[in-house]
């Protein structure tokens, strides 16, 4: 096999890596300057700490994202692994073709559409039968499993493609009905994944400006709207300290997860 | 040996299984763009909701108030059609720069040893899992004339007065290929770290140079890989809003932008459905594109699972 030319690969990976990191790198850096402006160092600080801590408005939008995340990856990782099995495990079905179409439109559908098109039918449904009676955390919710399921099957169908079918199979062959041998055998073996697709569920959820803005209702600002609120006009140094630790707890929770993932891999 | 639902075991049970997510995504994906097709056709009113009703029954006369008004503006005003090729043109340019900056990164993540390779891949994921919103806002610190690269530039004596980048075009371009060079990389990275690198072998020992070998063998190999890359990239940059909204000038014409102005500035929710209606009709070759390469993976995959 011929060698990469090394320098060419030092060159595109530095600038590759540079690009994605730099602009982060400087976000963290400049949450601990003591001046509002990301123009100039003043020194170090931790006053914008103290002011994201002490701001009620974000605090609040948090409580109810994370409430909200979590619901969502709790729904999505439990309809998107039912949807995925079912995709592996059943072969071409009538109308397989629309099903694998719906499930994997949110991937790269834009968020606008499902924004806009999901708080017109919560509109007409309210008019025709009363319910919901006005958008807030459920219709948030159901925008946010909607976009979920996809990226939830996505993960979840590769781990189960996977899969030693032996396993399930001597089960079945052993007089389990099919659905005892989904519970003790697939359930199991698919657990990692199951963890990981739900992770990534909270934080896409998390994450959400766009349908959120669509799908919320007064009283229900997710840290997302509000961040954005206030960033849309410029510079924002409580949100510096905000993404600073936004980024380094999703770091942290996703370089431990790999390094798991990693150890399981060499054994 | 017994096989998971075949078709002799449990029809009945095997039919309901598929139901729950099924309805799932009929109820809230199917039925709500249904009804954005409709309103689109709709016209505006005052009252709630704000749109006239598409059927009306009276006298035991049924009308259909078919409004075809906001596909006309759209279809002949000048801002609206400067609006869907800016939108495509800055999607395309965001495309091909992702896949200059994302093949070669991709390229030689695949080929680095096993253990250079996992961390270099969690380099790549680690941003995909961080908040996309606070990722591009910190490109307003950079990119700012009073900003990071503004001052570094000038402090080199690069420049002399202050480049003009946040707020342009330019600054979109930047937000957007950032944003979504990890869509590009990832696909095609799981395509080519698959790759059997006996036949660069065999190209070698045929004779091809490196680079004949790269353009000849490896190239169009790994196309499924760049192919689902660009889409990624493709689609969701079409109707991208918040990046726009956060980098761009008022003269960055974009298609999310523009319905999210008729919906939430003009309450015009007649227009703003037609936009999305749109939307969808211009991506609706890449979007059935995307579907065909998830289906055949899907597919491909099944029949390895039964193999």
């Amino acid at each position: 096999m011929a060698k990469p030319d090394r320098f060419l690969r030092a060159f595109v990976l530095t600038l590759g890596y540079g690009f994605l990191y730099v602009p982060i790198a400087c976000l963290m850096l400049f949450s601990f300057n003591d001046s509002a402006m990301m123009t100039s160092w003043t020194g170090f600080s931790l006053r914008w700490y103290h002011e994201l801590f002490s701001d009620q408005a974000l605090l609040s939008a948090a409580g109810l994202s994370l409430q909200i995340a979590a619901l969502t990856a709790t729904a999505a990782v439990a309809l998107g692994t039912w949807a995925a099995y079912v995709l592996v495990r059943m072969g071409r079905f009538r109308g397989s073709g629309l099903y694998v179409g719906m499930l994997c439109a949110p991937l790269a559908m834009p968020e606008v559409v499902l924004g806009i098109s999901l708080l017109l039918m919560f509109v007409e449904l309210g008019e025709l039968i009363g319910w919901p009676a006005g958008n807030g955390m459920f219709t948030i919710w159901v925008g946010h499993v909607t976009l979920c399921i996809a990226y939830v099957a996505v993960v979840i169908q590769a781990r189960i493609r996977d899969l030693d079918r032996s396993l399930e199979e001597a089960a079945l062959d052993l007089g389990a009905s099919p659905l005892k041998v989904f519970f003790v055998i697939t359930l199991p073996l698919i657990a990692p994944a199951l963890m990981a697709s739900w992770l990534l569920a909270f934080t896409l959820s998390l994450d959400d400006v766009v349908i959120a803005s669509f799908l919320s209702g007064p009283g229900y600002t997710t840290l997302p709207l509000e961040v954005f609120s206030r960033v849309r006009l410029g510079l924002k140094p409580e949100i510096n300290a905000l993404a600073t630790l936004f980024i380094l707890i999703v770091g942290l929770c996703v370089i431990v997860a790999s390094k798991v993932q990693w150890r399981k891999e060499e054994t | 040996m017994r096989r998971l639902f075949t078709h002799d075991r449990l029809p009945a049970m095997r039919k309901l299984a598929i139901v729950p997510p099924f309805a799932w995504l009929a109820l809230f994906l199917l039925v709500p763009f249904l009804l954005v097709l409709k309103i689109s056709f709709a016209d505006l009113r005052f009252g709630i909701p704000p749109y006239t009703p598409l059927a009306t029954l009276e006298n035991e006369t049924l009308t259909l108030g078919v409004h075809l008004s906001s596909y006309l503006l759209l279809f002949t005003d000048s801002l609206y059609i400067a609006t869907y090729i800016s939108s495509v043109k800055m999607a395309l340019v965001t495309t091909v720069c992702c896949a200059l900056i994302g093949y070669p990164m991709a390229y030689y993540i695949a080929r680095a040893n096993p253990k250079a390779r996992n961390l270099m891949l969690l380099g790549v994921i680690l941003p995909f899992w961080t908040s996309l919103l606070l990722r591009v806002y910190a490109w307003v610190g950079i990119l700012r004339s009073d900003g990071l690269l503004n001052n570094a530039l000038m402090a080199l004596g690069l420049i002399d007065a202050p480049l003009e980048i946040y707020r342009t075009d330019l600054a979109v371009y930047i937000g957007l290929v950032y944003a979504y060079l990890p869509f590009f990389i990832l696909p095609l990275y799981a395509n080519l770290v698959k790759f059997d690198m006996r036949l660069l072998e065999a190209a070698y020992d045929l004779g091809a140079k490196p680079f004949q070998a790269f353009w000849r063998v490896t190239l169009p190999m790994s196309l499924p890989g760049v192919i689902a890359g660009s889409l990624l990239v493709f689609i969701p940059t079409v109707g991208e809003y918040v990046i726009p909204e956060m980098l761009g000038g008022a003269d960055t014409l974009m298609m999310g932008r523009l319905m999210w102005t008729e919906f939430f500035n003009n309450t015009d929710w007649p227009m703003a459905a037609a936009v999305t209606c749109v939307m969808v009709l211009i991506l609706i070759v890449p979007l059935a594109l995307l579907q065909y390469n998830q289906a055949r993976q899907f597919d491909s995959e099944r029949r390895r699972g039964k193999a």
